[in-house]
């Protein structure tokens, strides 16, 4: 199932996403210091860190829901066009470009942020109808399809509020309203650390999948046995700069830094390692 | 006690006597087409009153502020016995409909009504949970279409506990209208009183009717709050 680190950067050498020199404050307080980062198709990308270290903030970078200071962001070797708004941060320059850089690199958030009012078939079909002007029957074709990837079956909870679903059960499904824009890459913003213990499992099961596809992603998570099951590269943020980047094999089994050394030290005493599908309930028919 | 005052005059009551509409029918009436006038001016200016920019905001603010802080009765005098004052209003057009009694009260109770409205409407916009507003742009919306698909709608159903009670208010403010020569329900309650010297019965009468009518609508609400806020009911109720 483990797909090889950096097997997917042979096949296709030309980046989907290349960040470059990143810098993004708040009033006084720089929170990113340059950060880059190439992302290949096929790319597991996997950012850790204290919190505070700036990883969600760079995540959220990458979609422009934060404006940066200043830094460039190349999507299929296009520079997405900026300009620099009155308090100096820099916004997309061309409302078409970014709708159409946030189709191709859908998001998962930590809070799941489902629409609350809509029903979960409704919450899946929303982004291809409004954004991609697809019909509601291709909509809906889509969203079935990407409901039973994730494990909620549409017969039992289509026509279902958010609010009667349980946290994982919700996680899965704003994965399929990630996945039914039919994104190239997916960023998942610590997609489990709003869930009870015993739900994390699933969700985590339901990416595993994904990743095992072939799909891009960049990750932020506090997973830290996970992150090294799944991952392509790990980048480790220390105050708004990469400590230290690489495979996770080498990243998680011989750390250079001392930060490095001493975050894992905390983490990896985390009392339940990551389960593999083998030994949960939540085998995938992928 | 004289009921057959009040038998006598059911008609008058209920919709009429022959030449116009009066009673509970003028009520309805009223009361329907106040509450449309609220309800279209309120949806589009809610947006206008939550916009980050003062050039739109101002003025709706001072609209509400300008119907919320009078009292509704002295809004009808104006608009009924004030507006007559102005002479270029006279000549205009506007004047075949502005010296209908019921027109003045329509234009009053509504716009009193959208005043209260927008209020409550601009509360629930703001107070929708920023993440789905995030998730909505993450997803490439724009502005327009979160607001159209994403924000009004949530907005709106969250509204409805609220517009419940300003609905039956503006079922009693109607009761105003009888001031400026209208014949309607309160109107046909002080006419049969003073007529037969019986205010005891004739008020009664209006008393049931609209109790019986805002019965109605407190139904009518119940059944919109299953129908668009079932999102909210707790998991527990589900299989």
């Amino acid at each position: 199932m483990t797909r090889q680190p950096g097997m997917a950067a042979k096949v296709n050498d030309m980046s989907k996403l290349q960040v470059n020199d990143l810098h993004k404050r708040y009033g006084q307080h720089e929170v990113l210091k340059g950060v880059s980062l190439t992302a290949n198709a096929g790319d597991v990308i996997t950012l850790i860190g204290s919190s505070g270290s700036g990883k969600s903030t760079f995540l959220r970078c990458l979609n422009l829901l934060e404006q940066p200071q200043s830094g460039e962001i190349i999507w299929d070797g296009t520079p997405i066009a900026m300009k620099r708004t009155r308090d100096g941060s820099l916004q997309a320059r061309d409302a078409r470009q970014l709708q159409r850089l946030r189709t191709q690199l859908s998001m998962v958030f930590q809070s799941f942020n489902l629409w609350a009012h809509l029903s979960v078939l409704e919450n899946v079909i929303a982004a291809p109808m409004r954004v991609q002007k697809l019909s509601r029957a291709e909509a809906t074709e889509k969203a079935l399809h990407y409901l039973n990837k994730v494990q909620m079956d549409p017969a039992r909870f289509a026509h279902s509020y958010p609010s009667q679903l349980s946290g994982g059960q919700q996680q899965r499904v704003a994965i399929a309203r990630a996945l039914a824009v039919e994104p190239e890459m997916i960023l998942l913003d610590e997609p489990t650390s709003a869930l009870d213990p015993e739900l994390v499992g699933e969700v985590l099961t339901v990416i595993q999948n994904l990743a095992s596809e072939g799909r891009t992603m960049i990750m932020v998570t506090h997973e830290m046995s996970f992150a090294r099951e799944v991952s392509s590269q790990v980048i480790f943020l220390h105050q708004g700069r990469i400590e230290e980047q690489g495979a996770p094999a080498t990243l998680f089994r011989s750390p250079a830094s001392e930060r490095l050394k001493a975050f894992l030290g905390t983490s990896l005493r985390s009392p339940e390692p990551f389960a593999t599908p083998e030994n949960k309930p939540f085998v995938s028919s992928i | 006690m004289n009921w057959h005052v009040v038998f006598d005059n059911l008609a008058l009551f209920l919709w009429g006597d022959g030449t116009r509409t009066t009673g509970l029918l003028l009520t309805v009436e009223l009361f329907i087409t106040s509450l449309g006038l609220g309800l279209v001016m309120a949806i589009p200016l809610s947006l206008l009153r939550v916009s980050s920019n003062p050039l739109l905001r101002t003025p709706v603010w001072l609209f509400t502020y300008l119907f919320r802080g009078t009292p509704l009765l002295v809004q009808i005098y104006i608009i009924y016995f004030g507006l007559a004052e102005i002479s270029w209003i006279r000549s205009s057009w506007a004047w075949t409909y502005l010296r209908e009694a019921y027109i003045c009260a329509w234009l009053a109770i509504g716009l009193n009504t959208a005043a209260y409205t927008i209020e409550i409407l601009a509360g629930c916009i703001q107070k929708t949970f920023h993440g789905e507003i995030e998730a909505a742009r993450a997803m490439g919306m724009s502005r327009w279409t979160q607001m159209r698909h994403i924000i009004l709608p949530g907005a709106m159903r969250r509204a409805i506990p609220a517009y419940s009670n300003e609905v039956v208010l503006t079922l009693h403010c109607t009761a105003l209208a009888s001031s400026i020569t209208l014949l309607d329900l309160a109107g046909v309650g002080r006419s049969i009183s003073m007529r037969y010297a019986s205010p005891y019965e004739a008020y009664i009468a209006a008393l049931v009717l609209y109790a019986v009518f805002t019965g109605l609508v407190f139904l009518l609400f119940r059944l919109a709050e299953s129908k668009w806020l079932a999102y909210l009911r707790p998991r527990s109720t589900h299989p």
